[in-house]
């Protein structure tokens, strides 16, 4: 199994790559991860393949209560950095659940933001998928859409996101330090993913030659007391999520403070559950708010023919991902 | 220490070949011998190290980074050659099946294997015992930990258990 041929250069530092990615039909390599699978599909068919992963972008650093990752800091590193460790154990979890040791050990965190959906339909070009072939149409709607979306589908895709360690940070304030040609820019994780257009044809706001340079987590620490990712898939390991859940809780004289709830497996994007954080605050940490956490959910959610079974997979998710963190640790 | 190039293992393959593609130039240390290499910018660091180098411990189960069997180490962290350009490892310190240990001096996880009989037809053995190996040095503590740290490697002859048992014997879990 081989890809369409390409050019290889290597970048010899940030201005280079971003004038060579800038370039026509260009793509950046970082750890190569999914670029190789999705070149060797068939799926990316670059003519400029610009080698970043030698480019120093990937520092894992605290400045005050800020976690700053570059971006090409390997999966495996994050998850093994003691002040990560320490202070963001939810993103070690996600890390953890992601991927084999083989990919962690070589993927990149900005990479890792950036893959595509594992939508059976956009992965095979013998499918249908608007995502990958704009008026194509999309297989997964009428067909095998066990692992599609619940919420936030456009019309013509009802695929799902697949990082976990995006919905970690979605349930953060996580800042997303972007580069082109043009300068630099901050956007939120919600700028990265807007909810998408009729096709879908795009999985971020990125445009091409842009490229990630940083991740920046703000006052997340916390909440590392009482906070968790929660994984349910199809098998124990190396395995994308059916329904995720990371869940964040401050508790304050007996009572919840603040929460952060964010679900993966379930929308094209990491989706924030805010109506199940609004549950939450001011009630004690106990049964009844986790289940009205639950409950608010699932509100809304919008299930095709095969995909039902996650309404209440998501709901029990948040109620077990609550129970586990309302002691503390 | 010998100098190797591609051109020693694999002769000149595309002489023939009217059509000019280009070669990337690099060197990488392969179980402690140097190679001077010359790489097409699509070869993946499996592709070079089985087709250029005849090294064919390392396999190409899936080629997808999902089975494991194309597991090498680099810099002592297990990757899944088939997802590496080899471009892109330049320099780098790459150690394959055949660098670990030799017929009279197994390496100790290379004789648990065969203590537990941990394998059937062998294919996914070389990145077996590598991520194996890779997994020590990330100190598991558990039985769950060292399953856990090895989903990366599919066994379709289903000896997980004798695997896991040989891995736990090497670290002394």
């Amino acid at each position: 199994m081989s890809g369409s041929s390409f050019e290889y250069s290597r970048a010899t530092d940030l201005d280079d790559a971003l004038a060579k990615g800038g370039r026509c039909n260009a793509t950046f390599l970082a750890g190569g991860t999914d670029l190789l699978q999705l070149w060797k599909s068939g799926l990316a068919a670059p003519q400029n393949v610009v080698d970043i992963s030698h480019l120093p972008l990937a520092d894992i650093s605290r400045d005050g209560d800020t976690l700053v990752l570059g971006a090409l800091a390997r999966l495996s590193d994050v998850s093994a950095h003691p002040d990560v460790k320490t202070h963001h154990p939810m993103i070690c979890e996600a890390i953890l659940a992601s991927a084999s040791a083989q990919v962690r050990n070589m993927a990149s965190v900005g990479g890792n933001l950036l893959q595509r959906t594992r939508c059976p339909y956009f992965r095979d070009r013998a499918l249908a998928c608007n995502k990958r072939d704009p008026g194509a149409g999309c297989g997964a709607r009428h067909g095998e859409n066990r692992h599609a979306a619940l919420f936030g589908s456009a019309a013509g895709c009802v695929a799902t996101h697949a990082s976990d360690l995006a919905v970690a940070l979605a349930a953060f304030d996580t800042e997303i330090t972007v580069r082109s040609t043009i300068g630099e820019r901050r956007l939120t994780l919600q700028e990265l993913y807007p909810l998408p257009s009729a096709t879908a044809a795009s999985d971020s706001s990125l445009a091409a030659g842009d490229m990630i340079t940083a991740i920046r987590i703000h006052r997340a620490s916390r909440f590392a007391p009482r906070s968790i990712y929660l994984k349910i898939r199809d098998r124990a390991s190396f395995e994308f999520a059916v329904v995720s859940v990371a869940a964040a809780l401050r508790v304050e004289d007996g009572l919840i403070a603040e929460a952060r709830l964010a679900a993966g497996g379930i929308a094209p994007l990491p989706w924030r559950l805010r109506g199940s954080e609004a549950a939450l605050i001011g009630r004690a940490p106990t049964e009844p708010a986790f289940l009205a956490a639950g409950e608010q959910a699932i509100e809304g959610a919008r299930p095709l023919e095969k995909n039902t079974f996650k309404i209440p997979l998501l709901r029990n998710a948040v109620v077990r991902a609550l129970q586990s963190v309302r002691g503390g640790s | 220490m010998s100098t190797h190039t591609n051109t020693d293992a694999a002769g000149s393959r595309n002489a023939g070949n009217p059509i000019v593609e280009q070669r990337i130039a690099l060197a990488m240390t392969i179980n402690g011998e140097r190679y001077d290499l010359k790489v097409m910018p699509t070869a993946t660091l499996l592709d070079v190290i089985r087709d250029e180098l005849g090294l064919t411990g390392a396999k190409k189960g899936c080629d997808m980074g999902g089975c494991g069997a194309c597991t090498v180490l680099v810099a002592g962290r297990r990757i899944a050659s088939c997802l590496a350009l080899a471009a892109s490892f330049s320099e780098a310190d790459v150690t394959t099946i055949e660098g670990v240990g030799s017929a009279d001096r197994l390496h100790p996880m290379q004789a648990a294997f065969m203590r537990h009989d941990a394998l059937q037809c062998g294919y996914c053995t070389p990145g077996q015992i590598l991520s194996a190996i890779a997994l020590l040095s990330e100190n598991p503590r558990s039985i769950e930990e060292i399953r856990e740290g090895m989903s990366g490697n599919l066994c379709r002859c289903g000896a997980y258990t004798n695997i896991i048992a040989a891995i736990a014997e090497v670290a002394g879990r």
